[in-house]
């Protein structure tokens, strides 16, 4: 792996973005747009997992919890503030980053499987919150009533393309400040702290603190996720903080591959065109997903993105292959 | 919240033996759910996600069972032996594929096969709630233990749980088998090299795990409807159970499946709509003060 200077990843980002800016004008289709509203918010939030589970070797099953609390705490300071659209998307990111300290502080420091299990529990217990606070959060009927969209520099969400504009900027933007992250020393820290955590400690690395960290960078991501979320669905749902949504993520990043940046991306569409393809064609939705996801695991073995570096390294002349 | 509910319930003899019954259910099945999870990740150290999906398999083969034969042993018996088929089978042609593998990879492998199963429960046996209703052995006047309610049944389901539960701690603890079980959780390449086919234990244990979640459909059948979901709820709280009584402790389980039963029976009471977050907090208090879990060892 080389690393690419900041403003390579900004131009490559640009150019990405011209690129989503321009589909809707060659195929304008309201399907599409949607679907790339949605993809936006689950991308960067299986991108930001990813940055804890492939990078930092933190197998978290309750990342969840910030896609759901970043949805729910930008919705109800829409509601209930009338603040403008920033403001009220920085304190949602805040709140995602305290929680996200809370519950890292305690999490940080067990290994694997508890660390994975005690994610899992804190995010179920967000769920129950947010199902047991009827009157805050409407409880199981999720939170309805809109998200009022007061235009802001020229900007207005409620204008589908706006919309659309935003999101992909927002995931832009994000994946292009995460693939720094982890091209930093930071980033480097975090591997060898995954790699082998004892040797990085003796190495003077403040282990947990480092962990503590991705955490919380994490958490924000994925409360972007949440943020971009709860404007597609125009309010909040308990479903957003369920564990599916965290397994989901996994899958994600599983089918896309974890030792590509872009993995989870790739992840992210296959997902959901598998979703949105299969629930059309069949009724037998778990049975075909299910295979296809076998075909992926026992047959792949590796994320798709993962499968076709490998084949690029192998093909490439000028390749140094490295593990 | 209503606690005054809780309080009341608490101060008469009569509803305190009647939650706390209701709780054992809970408990004991959850217990036998979690025995074979706790079991399979002991010795193999594989999460298996498609536990839940034995037990439904288990309580499905149950009702067809039961529907052909009218006898409750033979259901109870053949709903086990069945399940411990498909246990040993998805070990030896997909699990063991991936031993060793990335944790994730074994994951998504077993939720390939929880959506698969749920499918095939949809196909076989159809969408709608089913249910297999009291053998007739059971159906007697319920019992009134210090003037609370306990259909026969349920003194029965523990009874037998428990029995289970016994049975497995002899098999594990006193027979040879057990011990040699013991050691290829402890260090697989050496009992290799002493000549014993680790691919088989691996392959027993998965039936054994596969029988226990059978057993547990069986008896959870009478009393519990069925719907191709139903794996998934008891596949959490079992996940809930291990955790907090420590993976690969089966002692643990058994008290962990015990606490949560009662915490969900009286929850109820006083907490109805966080009943489901009493047990994540006690999950999370558990963890903090023991990150192993109430018996478990440290895992390096």
């Amino acid at each position: 792996m080389t690393r690419r200077s900041l403003a390579l990843d900004v131009a490559i980002g640009a150019a990405a973005l011209a690129l989503l800016a321009l589909l809707p004008l060659v195929f304008p289709s309201k399907a599409l747009v949607d679907f790339l509203i949605r993809g936006s918010a689950l991308a960067l939030f299986a991108t930001s997992l990813n940055f804890l589970v492939g990078y930092g070797g933190m197998v978290s099953f309750g990342h969840g919890m910030f896609f759901g609390l970043g949805a729910y705490s930008f919705a109800l300071l829409m509601q209930r503030t009338g603040m403008p659209i920033p403001a009220a998307f920085a304190l949602a990111l805040i709140m995602c980053a305290a929680l996200a300290f809370v519950v890292g502080v305690i999490c940080v420091r067990l290994n694997e499987i508890y660390f994975a299990f005690l994610t899992l529990a804190f995010q179920m217990l967000v769920h129950s919150v947010i199902i047991l606070w009827v009157p805050l959060t409407g409880g199981d009927q999720g939170l309805r009533g809109g998200i009022p969209r007061p235009p802001f520099l020229g900007i207005n969400l409620a204008n589908q393309m706006h919309l659309y504009l935003m999101s992909c900027t927002l995931l832009i933007a994000g994946l292009v400040l995460l693939h720094h992250l982890v091209q930093s020393p930071f980033g480097y820290t975090l591997r060898m702290i995954r790699d082998n955590a004892a040797r990085a400690s003796f190495l003077g690395v403040a282990v947990l603190r480092v962990r503590l960290t991705a955490f919380v960078l994490a958490g924000v991501f994925a409360g972007i996720g949440g943020v971009i979320m709860s404007l597609f669905v125009s309010g909040a749902y308990p479903e957003f903080a369920y564990w599916t949504i965290s397994g989901e993520g996994i899958f994600m990043i599983m089918l896309g591959g974890l030792n590509s940046f872009l993995g989870p991306v790739a992840g992210t569409v296959i997902l959901l065109v598998l979703n949105d393809f299969v629930t059309r064609v069949t009724e037998y939705y778990g049975l075909t997903l299910g295979t296809v996801i076998l075909l992926f695991a026992l047959g792949l073995r590796r994320g798709l993105l993962d499968v076709l570096v490998d084949l690029w390294h192998r093909n490439s002349p000028f390749s140094k292959v490295k593990a | 919240m209503d606690l005054i509910a809780l309080a009341s319930c608490l101060s008469s003899p009569a509803c305190i033996v009647t939650q706390s019954t209701g709780g054992l259910i809970i408990g004991m099945l959850l217990f036998l759910v979690a025995a074979g999870l706790t079991l399979i990740f002991g010795v193999l150290k594989v999460i298996n996600f498609t536990h839940g999906s034995f037990y439904m398999l288990g309580a499905y083969f149950a009702l067809t069972i039961f529907q052909f034969t009218g006898s409750y042993t033979l259901t109870i018996l053949g709903a086990g032996a069945a399940t411990a088929i498909v246990g040993l089978v998805f070990e030896r042609l997909f699990i063991s594929r991936v031993y060793g593998q990335n944790v994730l990879m074994q994951l998504l492998v077993c939720y390939g096969f929880v959506l698969i199963f749920d499918d095939v429960v949809k196909i076989v046996w159809g969408v709608e709630f089913k249910s297999m209703g009291m053998p007739p052995a059971f159906q007697l006047p319920p019992l009134f233990i210090a003037g609370g309610v306990v259909p026969p049944f349920y003194l029965f389901l523990i009874g037998m749980a428990f029995l289970i539960g016994l049975a497995l701690w002899l098999v594990i603890d006193k027979t040879r088998l057990g011990k040699t079980i013991r050691a290829v959780a402890h260090n697989p390449s050496m009992v290799a090299a002493l000549g014993i086919n680790t691919g088989f234990l691996y392959g027993l244990v998965f039936a054994l795990g596969g029988l226990l979640a059978g057993f547990a459909g069986a008896l959870a059948a009478p009393v519990r409807s069925l719907t191709p979901g139903m794996g998934f709820s008891i596949l959490i709280e079992s996940f809930i159970v291990t955790v907090i009584g420590g993976m690969g402790s089966i002692m643990g389980a058994f008290v962990a499946a015990l606490a949560l039963g009662l915490i969900r029976s009286f929850g109820s009471l006083g907490f109805p709509l966080f009943t489901d977050g009493l047990m994540y907090l006690f999950m999370v208090v558990v963890l903090i003060a023991r990150p192993t879990g109430l018996f478990g060892k440290e895992i390096a």
